[in-house]
């Protein structure tokens, strides 16, 4: 056990992947020095330049080449830049990753993982800081996962390797150095599609994931400390195939569903939690199914004026906590 | 370029073997127009024909190894299917979109050929997305040390996109085991190659990315196969790609929803099916003794005999269970 | 057709032109280290600066007629944007992400210059994706029949990307009045050229694109200049796009958030350093008698001085107002 940040977690993951694993290769650019944000640190030096490869730069080609490699015995890790780079790709995610084991009738598989920083609050501006899951999670085929905590990284990157079908493993980059929890040295993997409950309560249930996970906690205590307000967090950690079942049960326990997300609101993917709450736990609800979430514009804006304007944070996810406990 | 017995030599062909690619190339004319026969008939919602690339085809697929080397092919590539090993049954399972279709169950359209055992890839409709794909499975070849190498073929409008751009690129800087096979019929549907692209020949690209490229006479089997089989010499000596562009024709239109007296002329059209591969090579054939009328007869009714019955069973076989929609989203079971 | 261009002579440029564009390639790098300086004091967050990269970002600018023609850049191109007619304040303002920020009102990056009085078109962080936007404005000036030119600008890297091929091939097929300038600078970020394309000079690939290209010793400010007037010629008349490739050199890392010490070794920097295009130039005016070594320490004094009050002004400037981060989604009207 040791503490870890997160992109110490996701390094461990992949460099213990890769000696357990001769056909694991990291593919991308800038991952031979080590990566922008350090997450190849050594692999060069353990594994070759063969294994770590640097690609040109070229995102489509990055996820098409790694689609056919891994027809071909070899399991790729693609790694994406900065998820705002990875639009070039999106044919290749969609029209190829995501459709080819269906398409052929199971004849084909694509045991790809995507892996790219995403998400806002670093001064990255509009393109180092956007949110793609509700892109991906809309795709059937494709298996999404947003992490922003160094354990979850770790056991979930891990999984998202080992499945044979294309995964997007967006981290949550604001998380990547923010702060170290503990993580076992040892092999562990975390079951892709299982939420975590990362605190209870029972008054509320707030539905989140990546960095507004960190935020919803920190408002979820300070309600419980000035207002005596309990409120059960959920880290959805999976956002494609998402934990339903654990959701549902605790929202019929609470009958109150707050959903918080960084991405724009409309049609991002806490929308679909809150389509299926309001289906599924009809009976149960106490109150309207509300999100927090960013306004539709365009994420994020450079200025940290601007930024933080636009964000949701504890704050904002406090007095959204607050109003739905008064109905 | 004229067959000569020594000709034949210096490709290491045997007689059986030159006829077996006329017989590959007369197979795909047949089950290409029968296709189309069936679609004007009602009997099939849609087709994709290969008039007139028989040749680029059989000449480049008779190079390879079926269920080694990988064959990233595209939707006129009927005559690279049949060639590399899939049946005419194989085919028109997937016109008629039956539940035995090897290439889909149904679910992808027809002439999206795909092939597990043979390793034909399976494909599908955006233009030159397979070709990325292509140079990663040269790429693992490469890393796994194995002698295979991968084929990725397109038409020229492919030639334009930024896949093929960034295939060609990536190929170059790691010396990949890849044939890249231009289909060049002049059209990408309607849009004529001076269109598409300010200069001749596309094969001069290839020095651009560091690697030859070369233009060859499409219509010609026996060059195309010599052209084919040094590139694949190339590739598993390890010293990387090759881009081929075989000047081609499509005698038929685009596919069975395209009007091409839009945009090209009947005399342009006659003037290439003057020019038809299959009957010049048959031309050749008899020229240097290898087929006479009888022997062309026979092949001739072979060929048919086998589309008829091929055509006849698989349109009585079963259409996939409606159910069976909903299977294959992911893989359903553990590991890679 | 790969040609260096070895100009002897001075490109039909007069004496207080060659001092221009030293003075235009001292603002450049004097606004780059207070950039970067600003950043290292935590008074802006972010800098992505072009040292090295002078003489080929101020000789191909200078060619062009601001306001006139387009100009498409790219993030390190701050010798560009002064040289059409930005200033150390409109620079400064976008670094420190002030209201009246003329590129985006602090909501882009810094170095994502724009500017529509100057023509300077609006860009992003995506590499190469402002290339098609350069070829379509090529296309309006044709359609339009003006005898406007656009030249954009990227580094090597953007070279592998398909939005590059299919811009290059675009202007190609429609002759567009476009020049493709690509700053070769070896690394895109820390992966090496050799490692990004199997060809030495990128310019032999316009030949596949029906247009002549060219590589260009991009630390000669003249024989630059030279390159891009013959192809702003060239376009200008209607004869379509060139491929420039201009060969230098990075002095500094990527961006602030960069450490080029784990892939560039110190000797490889200093023998750069050695051949920088400011010095070089320096040297070049005082041996051809265009000016004395006073004069040159006087330009010295006055880039410092403009910048220095523009980084005042900068800094006293007002912020955005948190609310302004609602507007211009759309266009509202």
């Amino acid at each position: 056990m040791a503490e870890k940040t997160m992109v110490e977690a996701v390094r461990d993951a992949m460099f213990e992947e890769m000696k357990r694993d001769e056909r694991i290769i990291l593919m991308g650019e800038d991952v031979g020095q080590g990566g922008v944000f350090r997450a190849s640190e050594g692999f060069v030096a353990e594994f070759g330049e063969d294994r770590c490869m640097d690609t040109p730069l070229a995102e489509s080609c990055i996820v098409g080449a790694a689609i056919g490699a891994s027809l071909n015995g070899i399991i790729p890790i693609a790694e994406l830049q900065f998820a705002d780079f990875s639009h070039p790709a999106f044919d290749q995610i969609v029209s190829e990753a995501a459709r080819l084991h269906y398409r052929s009738d199971g004849t084909w598989s694509c045991p790809i993982t995507i892996r790219t920083p995403y998400g806002s609050g670093i001064h990255g501006g509009p393109y180092h800081s956007q949110s793609i899951e509700a892109f991906y999670a809309h795709v059937p085929g494709l298996k999404v996962i947003c992490v922003a905590s160094p354990y979850d990284a770790k056991g979930l990157l891990k999984s998202a390797i080992r499945d044979p079908n294309p995964v997007i493993f967006l981290e949550h980059k604001k998380a990547y150095r923010a702060f170290r929890q503990e993580v076992p040295d040892e092999d562990y993997t975390i079951p892709i599609g299982e939420a975590e409950v990362k605190s209870e309560g029972s008054d509320i249930t707030l539905i989140t994931y990546g960095m507004m996970t960190h935020h919803s906690i920190k408002a979820a205590e300070t309600l419980e400390q000035e207002d005596g307000t309990s409120v059960e967090v959920i880290d959805l950690r999976t956002v494609s195939p998402w934990d339903k079942e654990r959701v549902l049960e605790s929202v019929k326990k609470t009958g109150k569903a707050l959903i918080v997300y960084e991405d724009n609101i409309t049609g991002g993917f806490g929308a679909e939690v809150a389509a299926t709450i309001a289906q599924d736990a009809f009976d149960f609800l106490d109150g309207p199914v509300t999100r927090v979430a960013s306004p539709d514009v365009p994420i994020s804006p450079y200025s940290s004026i601007l930024e933080e304007y636009i964000l949701p944070n504890p704050e904002k996810i406090a007095e959204a906590i607050r109003k739905l406990a008064a109905y | 370029m004229t067959v000569t017995r020594e000709a034949t030599k210096t490709f290491g062909l045997t007689e059986k073997q030159l006829v077996e690619m006329q017989y590959k190339m007369l197979l795909a004319r047949a089950v290409s127009v029968r296709q189309r026969m069936l679609q004007r008939m009602g009997r099939g919602p849609m087709t994709f024909s290969g008039e007139g690339h028989e040749a680029v085809q059989v000449g480049t697929a008779s190079a390879l190894r079926p269920g080694t080397d990988w064959v990233f092919a595209y939707y006129r590539d009927v005559a690279v299917a049949l060639t590399v090993g899939m049946t005419p049954r194989d085919i028109l399972r997937g016109f008629f979109a039956r539940r035995d279709d090897v290439s889909s169950g149904g679910r992808n359209m027809p002439s999206h050929f795909s092939h597990r055992d043979l390793r034909i890839v399976s494909g599908s409709a955006p233009i030159c997305t397979q070709v990325p794909h292509a140079v990663g499975a040269a790429l693992a070849a490469k890393l796994r040390r194995l002698d295979e190498i991968s084929v990725a073929y397109f038409g020229d409008g492919a030639t334009s996109t930024g896949d093929w751009h960034e295939s060609m690129n990536f190929a170059g800087v790691h010396k990949l085991p890849v044939v890249f096979v231009c289909e060049h019929n002049n059209y990408a549907i309607s849009v004529p190659w001076r269109k598409q692209a300010a200069i001749e020949n596309v094969a001069i690209r290839a020095a651009g990315y560091g690697f030859p490229g070369v233009t060859i006479n499409g219509n010609d089997v026996l060059e195309v196969y010599g052209t084919m089989t040094e590139a694949v010499k190339r590739a598993r000596a390890g010293e990387g790609p090759t881009l081929i562009e075989a000047k081609t024709y499509r005698l038929m239109p685009h596919s069975s929803d395209d009007d091409d007296r839009r945009y090209r002329t009947r005399e342009e059209v006659e003037h290439w099916g003057a020019k038809d591969p299959l009957v010049a090579y048959a031309r050749q054939l008899r020229e240097i003794g290898v087929l006479d009328e009888k022997s062309e007869k026979d092949l001739n009714d072979r060929v048919n005999a086998e589309v008829d019955e091929a055509t006849d069973e698989v349109e009585q076989e079963p259409t996939p269970d409606p159910a069976s929609a909903l299977r294959h989203v992911f893989v359903e079971r553990e590991g890679a | 057709m790969v040609t260096v261009k070895d100009i002897s002579g001075a490109a039909g440029l007069n004496r207080d032109q060659l001092l221009e564009l030293y003075y235009k390639m001292l603002l450049a790098r004097t606004v780059g280290q207070r950039e970067r300086m600003l950043n290292r004091m935590g008074k802006g967050p972010f800098a992505v600066t072009g040292e090295g990269h002078e003489a080929l970002q101020v000789g191909t600018a200078y060619a062009l007629k601001p306001k006139h023609d387009w100009v498409v850049p790219y993030y390190r191109d701050i010798g560009v944007a002064l040289t059409i007619g930005q200033t150390p304040l409109d620079l400064l303002l976008a670094h420190l992400s002030r209201e009246s920020d003329i590129s985006s009102g602090g909501r882009n990056m810094p170095s994502h210059f724009s500017d529509p009085a100057l023509r300077i078109v609006s860009g992003s962080a995506p590499v190469a994706t402002h290339l098609p936007h350069a070829a379509g404005i090529a296309l309006a000036s044709k359609l339009r029949r003006v005898d406007e030119v656009s030249a954009v600008y990227m580094g090597e890297g953007g070279t592998s990307t398909g939005d590059c091929h299919e811009a290059m091939n675009f202007a190609g097929v429609h002759k567009l009045p476009v020049i493709f300038i690509i700053e070769n600078n070896q690394y895109a970020i820390s992966v090496h050229w050799r490692k990004q394309a199997a060809v030495e000079n990128v310019s032999v690939r316009a030949e596949g694109y029906g247009f002549p290209g060219v590589t260009v010793d991009g630390n000669d400010v003249i024989a630059v200049y030279a390159a891009m007037k013959e192809a702003v010629d060239r376009a200008r008349k209607g004869e379509g796009a060139t491929l420039i490739e201009g060969k230098t050199y990075r002095l500094v890392p990527h961006t602030s958030d960069d450490d080029d010490r784990r892939y560039r070794a110190r000797e490889e920097v200093e023998e750069w350093t050695k051949k920088d295009p400011l010095v070089r130039y320096r040297i070049w005016l005082k041996e051809h008698d265009v000016a004395e070594e006073r004069k040159l320490d006087e330009l010295h004094e006055r880039a410092a001085r403009e910048v220095d009050e523009a980084t005042d002004q900068a800094e006293k400037a007002p912020t955005p107002k948190p609310e302004s981060a609602l507007g211009h989604v759309f266009v509202e009207d």
